[in-house]
């Protein structure tokens, strides 16, 4: 995969373990790595936490529908 | 063809919120996450003989979702976000104008991520798979999502450290492109 090629060469052109805020003077502390992780969670799980949509339950369940009929030769409900 | 069998629809019924949030941090938007998730299970059902039962459920769900989402996305780029983000329009808690203000800056940030970053930062940070799930969902080396990882978390620490340092010292190209992306 071509992108892979890229993704590696600047990869190590940048250097994945270089420490943070290295070159610009910037001190990027852990306490800032640790509110990202937190903002990151609490973005995702506040989507999480909305449950599933009837909409997929309808979906799922015409899908049974179809499945139960198709797999056994049709006509049941 | 087996009937649907009741504990792989159980399993994918639970692996449904967690779609919804990748999907919504992968297309920008509620209404697409939900088409996106709405093809994927339409996918997995049709193609539920090729999972291999006492594999990873969810990673196979979440490599479906990723590939629709890449294919539709070499036909159409991604949609412009709305100016709140698309993570905003599903927020449902209040916070209050502390956090509010850290949400924002935080989703300014997140936003000017390049999209692979962006998905394996999800992936490893809010879904919880390991690097090696992340890697196989991507279909790239484990390498590269540590590193899309790594240069994700360092680029959001830079962009978010600069914004907490502006009271003593303002970068005010970086507040600019900040606020730029906020309207």
């Amino acid at each position: 995969m071509s992108d892979d090629h890229s993704e590696s060469a600047s990869a190590m052109a940048d250097g994945p373990s270089s420490p943070l805020g290295d070159g610009n003077g910037t001190v990027l502390g852990s306490d800032i790595q640790a509110k990202i992780g937190q903002h990151l969670r609490a973005m995702y799980d506040d989507v999480v936490r909305q449950g599933v949509p009837d909409r997929f339950m309808d979906l799922l369940s015409k899908l049974d529908k179809a499945d139960t009929t198709s797999g056994e030769g049709g006509g049941r409900k | 063809m087996s009937k649907f069998d009741p504990t792989l629809r159980d399993e994918i019924i639970a692996a449904i919120p967690n779609l919804r949030a990748f999907a919504i941090s992968l297309s920008g938007s509620v209404d697409r996450a939900d088409d996106l998730v709405q093809e994927t299970l339409l996918r997995a059902f049709a193609n539920i003989s090729s999972f291999r039962p006492g594999t990873n459920l969810p990673a196979w769900l979440f490599t479906i979702l990723r590939n629709l989402f890449r294919s539709e996305y070499r036909k159409r780029r991604r949609e412009v976000p709305d100016s709140d983000g698309a993570f905003a329009a599903t927020l449902t808690s209040n916070p209050d104008q502390n956090t509010h203000l850290d949400f924002e800056d935080f989703r300014a940030a997140l936003d000017q991520l390049p999209s692979d970053q962006r998905e394996a930062l999800v992936l490893v940070g809010a879904s919880g798979f390991s690097y090696e799930e992340a890697a196989d969902i991507c279909q790239c080396a484990v390498g590269t999502i540590k590193s899309r990882v790594n240069r994700a978390r360092k680029r959001l620490g830079e962009m978010l450290a600069l914004d907490d340092a502006s009271d003593f010292g303002p970068d005010k190209t970086t507040r600019a492109v900040l606020a730029a992306e906020r309207t």
